[in-house]
């Protein structure tokens, strides 16, 4: 369980051969793509660019998004022989937050419908 | 200074707690001065308080569990008694504001003190060895996790004696819970004491998915694990993915306690049902985390004790995962009469009953396996078929409740603390003990006692039955849970029954104690020096009884499932190698220490002694900061002191 | 279902072998995995805490709303300080790899200045809420957000002071791998930060505001 073996002189220590290192311009690219989705989804919100019904979901869609471009370019998800676990982590991960979340807003939405109605205060 | 605490909240005018509390003062106190008096402490220190051995911490976890039992049992033993004698115009012995800490107390400590101690004890202990490795991803912070969750035993314990425990039930509902209805100590007790267990219990989860994926022997592929590490991931990953769900509740109900919020008070906005939804959330996971593994360890113990492979290895597999994935679709079952509509009641109510297939594939591979096999009925293997029978009655009544129409007549009966009960002594408690006797001796070096093993089985088995069948009758009946005055008389005889049930059990409790006093005793009479005293199909046998602190000298090569039974069958089971150099992990006090401090944290903070709640914040943290400074963790153990203790048990062998 | 492993030509027990049925996997693949986990776990916590804060966004008891509060010019420097932290504390990442150390120390410095800034304009936010009678204890609303925004905040705090006693290390001891380790873990977790921060602005604000 320890690093024995000596770190050659141009490599960081503990990087397997195979390990795709990223760059500045993986960053960058991110960043420049982060911005603009970004800033998207702030013009979205306040302007009327997007039909009105429309905004939330088109939110959304920003959201996962940037989301996606973090997840890529910043976190390097995908890259790398041992993402497998790492990608299949995060599916985990996302199912539940999906269901503690939507399922939250359904099972707590429907019972509010079935409240009794208030009497005018 | 003192925030609220005073005199007062020592329960001088209450004999039970005071009485109790007493014994357990001068129990522990004499404890403390006998290992003083033999000068035990730098063993302790060292060989047990800070040790990162997964084995060592296994075998605290466990002794934790056990020792909880007892008092989650004294619980259930004065429930029972009052309900069994508190009929028509007696009023039996506890009045009610007692009765509702007893019961919350015991729902609180079984849960999270005994079964989920029990279970993950047994997981530190087996796991790494059945995967060929020589201990978990993060040896330190399995140390930090233990002692964690002795921080949240030792409150709650507290409770009994300064001040009182909540008397909302193990759930904590709002809003019972708010500081409106419950403004004394017992709810903080109850918060505190699970939010910092809660942390040790998710590291675990972390360290356990981390290790069963990326750390096994060479050539153990995924579908070479043996089938309790599969059970062990599938709960792992359960706990990682629903205890944050507990602690961000909890933390909404201390924010609504200690800073007025409205989470979920009556004023304000809050929303009490949604505490309920994400109590339960959590709730429903949390039960197969508790299950899994016990299925996990019949899977081994039915194999082994029936001389045969476990029957279709891949259903077992992805049954499992199935199991996984479904807990968390499932957990408005439990509150079915909060008052959702039919389709959500009803997408619920099929969802639950889904999740029984799974589990029935599971007992029909556990029952295909025993089919043709040459058995043996060790005191593991009585607990197996026990469980089998028991737990299929209990999960029956499980899915008779998943349908929303009886759940409007049952739900909060007894008829479900008869269910739950079911499976979780049929299934989590009959599968712990199962474990204990199975792998005591790969933990110890000699057996336990076999006829006391079967006694305690047996008085289980029926103790069960007796207490809990009356239940299910009675909750048909109306009798609802929680009742500390039994209002229809004509339900007094179930009830004694039931009473005469838990006394048996307690039979089963004490014939264990005196199964682990004799087999002690006597233990020179049953050692076990082969290191595979049930002729064992996984790694863990491969090595000697207790095994060296690195588990392995050399990582095993893994060419099938069962990788022992047939390492054995190929003549490969001790081959002579050459020794190298090992580093392992040093001890490390950053759990103790930093346990220590969450006590004085967390009781600081029930009683708003806040001065001395950041001074233990602070504490803690510095302990954190001071362990996460430190790059050289490992020693060396010399290949010439690894040749020396493998030759010295290779001796052993016949 | 998989071949027979390749031996390895490391003669370590332990040794640097493919990890899918070659043995242990090295610590650097082990530590960084665990933390991933946990920061999955984390986002586990932040759902819930996003859960409650969808069920209690309209529950304003008379009180303040979303609208009458959210300022959302503040939100977008704030949204663009911690982005562009999490771009220079990938670079800074980047430069600890290379070995480059001063590079490192400036990226460290500029990733904690946007980190703080972003602090400064969220505690302010909050103090003129609470000054406004939009306090915690006002509504379920308002405990939802106070709770939700202000756990982000938090870990961003821890961050930040995790980020300090990290460079304290790297300056005691050097980039070695430990040091190493810990510094990519700290990354994933900003990283994550922000990813939880898309969330908060996406649903707590942009869409607080038409409610």
């Amino acid at each position: 369980m320890s690093d024995i073996h000596a770190p050659a002189p141009d490599r960081t220590p503990g990087v397997e051969e195979h390990e795709s290192t990223a760059s500045y311009l993986t960053y960058s690219v991110g960043l420049a793509l982060a911005i603009v989705t970004t800033a998207a989804s702030f013009i979205v919100a306040q302007t009327g660019l997007l039909w009105a019904p429309g905004i939330p979901v088109g939110l959304t869609v920003l959201a996962l998004a940037q989301i996606g471009i973090h997840l890529v370019f910043f976190l390097h998800l995908g890259s790398g022989a041992d993402s497998t676990n790492n990608i299949l982590a995060l599916a985990f991960g996302v199912l539940i937050v999906f269901l503690v979340i939507a399922g939250s807003i359904w099972i707590v939405a429907n019972l509010h419908d079935n409240m009794m109605p208030m009497p005018p205060q | 200074m003192l925030g609220r605490l005073s005199w007062d909240a020592i329960p001088f005018n209450e004999p039970l707690p005071l009485a109790t509390g007493a014994v357990l003062a001068i129990v522990i106190v004499a404890v403390l001065i006998l290992i003083t008096v033999k000068g035990w402490w730098p063993y302790l220190w060292r060989e047990w308080l800070t040790s990162v051995d997964h084995k060592r911490i296994g075998v605290m976890y466990v002794t934790l569990g056990l020792v909880m039992l007892l008092r989650g049992y004294s619980d259930a033993i004065m429930m029972r008694t009052q309900q069994a004698i508190a009929v028509g115009s007696a009023q039996g012995y506890l009045p009610p504001e007692h009765y509702n800490q007893i019961f919350s107390a015991h729902g609180t400590i079984m849960i999270f003190f005994v079964a989920m101690p029990l279970v993950i004890g047994l997981m530190n202990f087996a796991v790494p060895l059945q995967l060929g490795v020589r201990d978990v991803a993060f040896p330190v912070l399995n140390s930090v996790s233990l002692w964690l969750t002795a921080t949240g035993a030792l409150l709650i314990n507290m409770s009994l004696v300064i001040g009182n425990f909540a008397r909302t039930g193990w759930m904590g509902y709002p809003p019972l819970s708010e500081l409106a209805f419950s403004p004394d100590v017992g709810v903080d007790y109850y918060l505190w004491s699970l939010q910092i267990s809660g942390v040790g219990t998710l590291l675990t989860g972390i360290n356990f998915v981390t290790t069963i994926l990326k750390m096994r022997a060479p050539g153990m592929t995924y579908f070479r694990m043996p089938v309790f590490c599969w059970t062990a991931l599938a709960a792992n990953l359960l706990i990682v993915a629903a205890f944050p769900v507990l602690t961000a509740t909890f933390v909404m109900l201390l924010l609504d306690r200690y800073l007025g919020m409205h989470f979920f008070t009556n004023d304000g906005g809050g929303n009490q049902m949604m505490y309920v939804n994400l109590f339960w959330a959590w709730g429903h996971p949390e039960v197969y985390i508790l299950i899994l593994p016990a299925f996990g360890i019949y899977s081994e113990v039915v194999a082994t004790f029936s001389g045969k492979g476990l029957f279709s290895y891949r259903s077992m597999v992805w049954a499992t995962l199935g199991i996984c994935i479904l807990s968390f679709m499932v957990w408005l079952h439990h509150f079915f009469t909060m008052g959702a509509g039919a389709n959500v009641n009803a997408f619920f109510g099929i969802m639950s009953s889904i999740i029984a297939v799974p589990t029935g594939v599971k007992v029909f591979n556990w029952l295909f396996t025993m089919f043709r096999g040459r058995i043996v009925f060790t005191t593991p293997m009585l607990f197996a078929v026990g469980f089998i029978v028991t737990f299929v009655i209990g999960g029956l009544t499980g899915v008779l409740l998943a349908v929303p129409p009886v759940d409007f007549v049952l739900h909060n009966s007894a008829f479900l603390v008869a269910h739950f009960h079911n499976v979780i002594i049929g299934g989590v408690v009959f599968g712990v003990l199962a474990g204990i006797n199975y792998w005591f001796p790969k933990a110890f070096g000699f057996t336990l006692d076999e006829r006391l093993g079967h006694a305690s089985f047996w008085c289980w088995l029926f103790g069960f039955y007796l207490a809990f069948m009356p239940l299910y009758w009675l909750g048909l009946l109306g009798m609802t849970r929680r009742l500390e005055h039994i209002p229809d008389p004509t339900w007094q005889p179930l009830l004694l029954v039931a009473e005469g049930g838990a006394i048996l059990i307690f039979c089963g409790i004490l014939c264990q104690i005196a199964q682990l006093y004799v087999s002690i005793r006597a233990r020179k009479q049953h050692l076990d020096s082969t290191g595979d005293p049930w002729n064992g199909r996984t790694l863990e046998w491969a090595t000697a009884s207790p095994p060296p602190p690195y588990n392995f000298a050399v990582l095993p090569k893994v060419e099938s499932i069962d990788a022992f039974w047939h390492m054995k069958h190929e003549g490969r089971a001790s081959d002579e190698h050459a020794y190298e150099a090992i580093e392992m992990p040093r001890n490390s006090p950053a759990g103790f220490i930093t346990a220590f401090f969450a006590v004085v944290m967390g009781f600081s903070l029930i009683w708003h002694i806040w001065w001395l709640a950041l001074l233990g914040f602070l504490a803690a943290a510095t302990m954190v900061l001071i362990a996460g400074w430190s790059t050289e963790r490992e020693d060396e153990i010399s290949a010439a002191e690894v040749a020396r203790m493998e030759r010295g048990r290779l001796g052993h062998r016949a | 279902m998989t071949p027979a492993i390749q031996e390895s030509a490391s003669p370590l027990p332990f040794g640097l072998m493919h990890e899918h049925g070659g043995g242990p996997a090295s610590k650097r693949i082990v530590v960084a995995y665990g933390f991933w986990i946990f920061i999955l776990g984390d986002m586990v916590m932040f759902s819930a805490l996003f859960a409650a804060y969808a069920v209690l966004s309209g529950n304003t008891a008379g009180g303040p709303t979303a609208a009458e509060l959210f300022n959302l010019p503040n939100v977008f420097i704030e949204t663009m300080c911690l982005l562009v932290s999490s771009y220079t504390c990938g670079l800074g990442v980047l430069s600890a790899e290379r070995r480059r150390l001063l590079p490192f120390f400036a990226f460290a410095a500029l990733t904690f200045v946007l980190g703080s800034v972003f602090l400064i304009i969220e505690a302010r936010e909050f103090a003129g809420m609470v000054e406004k009678g939009a306090g915690p204890s006002r509504s379920g609303f308002l405990s939802a957000f106070f709770t939700l925004v202000g756990t982000h905040g938090a870990h961003v705090t821890a961050g930040l002071i995790a980020l300090v006693y990290l460079v304290i290390q790297v300056i005691a001891k050097g980039l070695q791998a430990a040091v190493l380790r810990r510094l990519l873990c700290w990354s994933l977790f900003w990283h994550a930060l922000d990813i939880v921060w898309v969330g908060v602005f996406t649903l707590v604000y942009l869409m607080g505001v038409r409610h």
